[in-house]
């Protein structure tokens, strides 16, 4: 393999471990969208929470890597919960923009809290995993241990959750809930209860991408912000596609990462918004979303 | 209590809806107007700020607050107007006719978020508006041959006349009071024409509106437009106000931080606008002087202030989603029909998009 193939495969593969992080973030946002049709903006402070909580069962407690990014996404998970129970049931019929700043006040307590919290406070923090610093050789193209555990652990997840929703009793009914509340509280699901259920699936989600991405990147107070790249990604699948969150995600981890390479500085930030931008023009439903007319 | 007898249909419309109202409003106006007299230079300059707050508050006020439209990326129109103000004057134009162009410029760039976002709402609109925000930071980071990229670019002092503007100065506040006055106005005045009408008409219900013959898509530009003007000559007042501009002062969380105050002050009212502006100013001051009490581990923190704000936000849509104007507008229809207030008067109607309410 040529040289210059080798460096586009490099690239596409750490886009697409990037974009599997905006993946998992765009998947909360839209199984929380789906369910309830809140939009939530705090999801990427959910990630930094799952980072922050991670670092300090690993790192600071000493945890086990595999042990403590569990338990970092269980108490996430736990968090998202109560979140949902205190602060956004009662905004839950009002008006998107209420929602909207709910969520963006949540964000904003978020991260500063997390900076007032002693052992964590505005520094960057590195979590070493069992992947760290090691590199794997396929036919001349060197990757990143941490990047293919990024890869592959998000598959798994995926496909997990994929079996929870078809397969199990508490997945078909939080799929009910989501095509109908009416109806489905009608056949006896609780549906206040699986709406919590959802934010804490949602949050646990976000608290994995957080662990995944801590090795990647650092664990500080405005990794949170990387959520915001998560809304493209959600935009670019339709917005009420769990499957189209994904490989939107995907897509919009390996534009980032070819557009980093090939094209003059700057465009690796904007990227993400330039295809965010020409999907709603060109294609608002976006890739795998339904055309539907909005009804009196 | 007044009763205010409708005897002309005039009186729906007029600006002032009594003469007490009248009465109030010149009492603020001579007050603002004696201020340098009994204030001293900082307070005079925190309340140039509020003004200049406020003008993008009016301008963001117009667009969510009436036409309902979410904007996230209010900070690229502030932008927009801060460099065209710092450019023009660079190049020798005289001052209020930079601001006029900064209005414009503004303006023009709201048309063409405006554009796009036509058929969008709700979410995607936000969504939208928060890319289009990022690319324009961007672009001012990167476009260094007229921005100065990331170094950023002194502000020269604007000129009325002979007489430079001193940005904490008297001078300096008249003509920032004398904006928000007139942009005031000036909304005040739409919101009273058809085009006002029209707006709210789109707020309430997009499809009653359309039944209604009301061009959505031209009143949605229009009111980009207009709200992206008015969010221009505050951007341009910015620039004078902080001297030196970079596209660090321009980034996501001012855009948060316009639409906090809109919402802080109260949604659907001009008012609103501006007591979210001395909501804005007045809260680090505060913070300030509760640094004295407060025990050192927590007083020290930077996050405090980004802390209040989002406690604010929640509390605010949580128990008082019409905000400041809001909780005024009840204290003061309690004390009119004194024995006789209910709560009820004020009670949120939920909607549910696809489904019925749950309980």
């Amino acid at each position: 393999m040529g040289i210059e193939a080798a460096q586009f495969t490099q690239q596409v593969v750490s886009g697409i471990a990037i974009g599997s992080v905006y993946a998992l973030v765009a998947l909360g946002f839209v199984l929380i969208y789906k369910a309830t049709e809140v939009v939530n903006f705090a999801q990427g402070e959910l990630l930094m929470l799952g980072a922050f909580l991670a670092y300090t069962l690993i790192v600071l407690l000493g945890l086990n890597f595999w042990l403590g990014g569990l338990l970092a996404v269980v108490l996430t998970a736990a968090f998202g919960f109560f979140l949902e129970r205190t602060v956004v049931r009662p905004i839950v019929g009002q008006p998107v923009f209420a929602i909207v700043m709910v969520t963006i006040g949540i964000g904003f307590v978020a991260r500063s809290v997390v900076t007032m919290i002693p052992p964590w406070g505005v520094d960057t923090h590195v979590i070493q995993t069992p992947f760290s610093n090691r590199t794997l050789s396929v036919a001349g193209v060197v990757l990143s241990q941490d990047h293919v555990a990024v890869v592959v652990l998000t598959v798994i997840l995926c496909l997990g959750l994929f079996g929870f929703f078809r397969y199990t009793t508490l997945g078909v009914a939080m799929q009910a809930t989501s095509q109908n509340q009416l109806a489905a509280y009608y056949v006896g699901i609780p549906v206040k209860r699986v709406f919590s259920l959802i934010w804490a699936i949602s949050a646990g989600v976000a608290a994995f991408a957080g662990v995944l991405l801590a090795p990647v990147a650092f664990v500080h107070a405005n990794m949170g912000f990387i959520g915001i790249k998560a809304f493209p990604a959600a935009v670019l699948g339709g917005f009420g596609s769990i499957p189209g969150a994904v490989v939107g995600g995907v897509i919009i981890g390996v534009v980032e990462a070819l557009a980093g390479f090939y094209l003059a500085e700057g465009f690796k930030d904007v990227a993400a918004y330039i295809v965010l931008l020409l999907v709603l023009l060109l294609r608002p439903q976006g890739l795998f979303g339904a055309t539907a007319r909005k009804k009196v | 209590m007044r009763i205010v007898f409708k005897t002309d249909y005039d009186q729906d419309i007029r600006l002032f809806r009594h003469g007490g109202a009248v009465c109030w409003y010149g009492c603020l106006g001579a007050a603002l107007l004696l201020a340098p007299w009994f204030l001293g230079e900082y307070w005079l300059s925190q309340i140039a700020f509020v003004c200049v707050y406020g003008m993008a508050g009016i301008g963001l006020m117009l667009l969510s607050g009436y036409a309902g439209q979410i904007s996230l990326g209010h900070a690229a129109f502030f932008a927009a107007g801060a460099y065209t103000e710092t450019l023009l004057l660079a190049q020798g134009w005289p001052f209020p006719l930079t601001l006029v162009a900064a209005g414009l410029l503004a303006g023009a760039v709201g048309v063409a978020i405006g554009l796009p976002a036509l058929r969008l709402s709700g979410i995607y609109l936000a969504i939208a508006t928060l890319a289009f925000a990022f690319i324009v930071e961007e672009v001012l980071a990167r476009w260094e041959s007229v921005t100065n990229g990331n170094n950023g670019l002194n502000v020269p002092l604007a000129r009325l006349g002979p007489v430079a503007l001193d940005p904490n100065g008297r001078l300096f506040y008249y003509v920032a009071l004398c904006a928000v006055t007139l942009l005031m106005l000036a909304a005040a005045n739409l919101l009273r024409s058809p085009t006002g009408r029209a707006f709210v008409a789109i707020r309430d219900s997009e499809i009653a509106a359309q039944s209604l013959g009301v061009n959505l898509a031209w009143y949605k530009t229009v009111a980009f437009a207009v709200s992206a003007a008015f969010t221009g000559v505050a951007g341009a007042f910015y620039a004078h106000k902080l001297q030196f501009i970079s596209p660090e002062a321009f980034t996501i969380v001012l855009s948060i931080e316009l639409l906090v105050m809109v919402v802080v002050g109260g949604l659907g009212s001009l008012h609103g606008a501006i007591y979210g502006a001395i909501f804005i100013i007045v809260l680090p001051e505060l913070i300030g002087v509760a640094k004295d009490y407060l025990p050192a581990g927590v007083a020290g923190q930077p996050g405090l202030k980004s802390l209040l704000f989002g406690l604010s936000v929640i509390g605010f849509m949580l128990f008082e989603p019409l905000g400041l104007h809001g909780r005024w507008r009840k204290i003061q229809l309690y004390f009119q029909l004194f024995p006789l207030y209910r709560r009820a008067t004020f009670k949120r109607q939920r909607s549910y998009l696809r489904t019925e309410r749950l309980r």
